[in-house]
């Protein structure tokens, strides 16, 4: 199977122009696998035993409020907006791939153009508003995870600390949809100078048949792994044990008690006064006596 | 400028008499079979060596294919039935004579004898860099070589351009839609029947194709109803050689009058879009009026709105402009640029 098409250009040269669109239904099925096996491994693992909460303040714990902020208005209107446009672009990207013919074009980079505002309105809000680190991975997940793999190998390791505000898992999806996404606009908005619309003067020659080639590889790379990110991303949402977080994406808040059960104080640090606030940081703070 | 090779690839021809054995064909080869008709289209590629099709699905057998009959509300003709055929029916020219006059405007005597309607409404587009196997938009590449600061494009749309700005360059297409025609095909599925206007595409929907016709459909018949039977007719082809060539713009109206007043139309141009285009808002903005040059100006200014020129084509503007006004006119005469 050919991964990527290829052709040959005016000039003799042989050149990209896109991926097999067969690898929709590899992304595709591969989603639907991952979250069979998950599914499975859930389901039939045992128990973990509950670790021994870290010692808290009660000073700390009288200050832990009754809704625990979790995401900001902002956030949740971000995430809200870049939902809807990853879905219409999904949609008008690979709905004619499948069958369903109608004029997709302009729906795909308008739903691009939404995407890319709603990137740079997260950049800046993440940068400046949010705690920008809280997303990242740091030494400590690295130790949890390694300490995790360990004790699920049956070797002897300290038990994982409870999660920052953000487990592994969730802040290394973070970076692969940041790059994925990063990949998809950057050809998409260079994509644009390819076709009519309003903010550009049409100009194929841009780049040489080569570069432009790569281009749509790219595009359709990130686009079909969006694929399978995105019903990944459905699944774990809609997974009865991850319901709370699913809401908080809502309202915006968690409970006290999902808040003392699932997360850390020593590594997400909230204070009445944060459910006050429509922004939350996360700044680790040692609270431990 | 294509390369001319010595011999067509070697391929398997299958000629089936029956319009079952021909789906069951196209069913056995799916996407590696090609449906011959009259061949003027398809051995252009087969010569360019730019379309290799495994089989080849002869048609030429198929008998109930063929010939044009009356029917209780109008007319069938089968898709297999040549453009000759077409024009020289007594009873199409009689009651739907736009058609054989578009008919008789397509190509040569020569090719008229074995070009069949089915496939003059059927033909791929006629760009010549989508013809010289670049790997071009409807190609399945990924841009348009007419659409760029040096593309020779003076043949190419002013009309519904979505990435391809190729041209549907069939002559009988404008006069089936503007007589209403409905397309019968047979798919795996069963038949389907769909208005001449709804059987082409633009590449808005889908770049690769000019037609709904999907691999193992198949175009039988092309019935047209009595509606316009007798109606005031107008077709103008506009052509570099008046002899024997494709149309630059072509106009197709058919018309009824109240007195001197329209009281139905149907507008269609060709040549201007991957699609034939029907004017419908020109239809409505006439409706009603006189059939004047009054009326004919009003109709060539709306029917260019929108239209957006290429860096060679911007002639087609004031010619389909033109042409409209003709139509509504019902005759040719001396116009302003």
């Amino acid at each position: 199977m050919n991964l990527i098409e290829w052709a040959q250009s005016p000039w003799g040269q042989q050149i990209p122009i896109h991926i097999a669109w067969s690898l929709l239904w590899v992304s595709a099925i591969g989603g639907l696998l991952f979250l069979i096996v998950h599914a499975i491994y859930v389901k039939a693992k045992p128990a973990a035993a509950h670790s021994d909460a870290p010692a808290v303040t009660p000073a700390v714990l009288a200050h832990v409020p009754e809704r625990v902020p979790r995401h900001s208005l902002g956030a949740r209107l971000f995430h809200l907006i870049m939902a809807i446009a990853m879905l219409a672009l999904l949609l008008t990207a690979f709905l004619p791939k499948v069958g369903v013919k109608f004029a997709w074009v302009t729906y795909h980079w308008i739903a691009g153009i939404v995407l890319t505002i709603s990137i740079v309105y997260h950049i800046f809000h993440a940068s400046f508003w949010l705690d920008f680190w809280s997303i990242w991975p740091d030494r400590e997940d690295v130790e949890d995870a390694s300490r995790r793999i360990k004790r699920a190998m049956g070797q002897s390791a300290p038990e994982p600390r409870k999660f920052g505000k953000y487990p592994l898992e969730n802040k290394l999806y973070h970076l692969v949809v940041m790059l994925a996404g990063l990949a998809a606009v950057g050809t998409g908005l260079f994509m644009m100078k390819r076709v009519q619309t309003p903010f550009f003067t049409r100009n194929p020659y841009l780049f040489g048949d080569m570069t432009w080639g790569w281009m749509y590889v790219l595009h359709g790379l990130a686009g079909i792994g969006f694929v399978a990110l995105v019903t990944v991303h459905i699944y774990f949402a809609i997974r009865p044990e991850k319901l709370f977080l699913t809401k908080s994406m809502i309202l915006g808040w968690i409970t006290r008690e999902q808040y003392l059960d699932h997360y850390d104080p020593n590594r997400w640090h909230v204070s009445e006064r944060d459910s006050d606030s429509e922004t939350v940081q996360s700044k680790p703070k040692k609270v431990l006596a | 400028m294509a390369v001319i090779h010595d011999v067509i690839p070697a391929f398997e021809l299958f000629q089936p008499t029956t319009v079952d054995d021909a789906l069951a064909l196209q069913a056995r080869y799916g996407a590696k079979a090609w449906v011959l008709a009259g061949g003027l289209d398809s051995f252009d590629w087969f010569k360019d060596r730019i379309k290799r099709p495994e089989v080849v699905i002869d048609l030429s057998q198929v008998k109930e294919l063929r010939g044009i009959r009356p029917v209780s509300d109008g007319i069938e003709i089968g898709a297999m039935t040549t453009l000759t055929e077409v024009v020289r029916h007594p009873m199409v020219r009689e009651k739907y004579s736009i058609l054989p006059n578009a008919a008789e405007a397509a190509a040569s005597p020569q090719i008229r004898n074995q070009g069949t309607i089915g496939g003059n409404v059927t033909q791929d587009a006629r760009c010549w860099y989508y013809r010289g196997g670049w790997p071009c938009y409807r190609a399945g590449g990924n841009i348009c070589y007419a659409d760029t600061p040096t593309g020779l494009n003076r043949e190419h749309a002013i009309l519904d351009a979505d990435r391809c700005v190729a041209v549907n360059p069939s002559d009988t297409a404008p006069a089936l839609i503007a007589l209403d025609a409905k397309m019968v095909i047979r798919t795996p599925k069963g038949e389907r029947v769909v208005n001449a206007e709804d059987y082409f595409i633009g590449p808005a929907i889908d770049i690769t194709r000019m037609t709904i016709l999907q691999p193992g459909d198949l175009l039988t018949t092309i019935r047209i109803p009595s509606t316009w039977a007798g109606s005031q007719f107008y077709f103008e082809k506009v052509r570099d050689r008046s002899v024997w060539d494709f149309a630059l713009v072509n106009v197709a109206a058919a018309v009824v009058t109240s007195g001197s007043a329209i009281d139905r139309i149907r507008l269609v141009v060709n040549g201007v879009a991957a699609h034939p285009v029907r004017l419908t808002a020109v239809e409505a903005a006439v409706q009603g009026k006189p059939r004047n040059a009054e009326t004919a100006e009003l109709a060539g200014q709306l029917a260019v709105r929108g239209a957006i020129p290429l860096q060679h084509n911007g002639y087609k503007v004031p010619l389909m402009r033109n042409l409209v006004k003709r139509a509504i006119r019902g005759s040719a005469g001396q116009e302003a640029a």
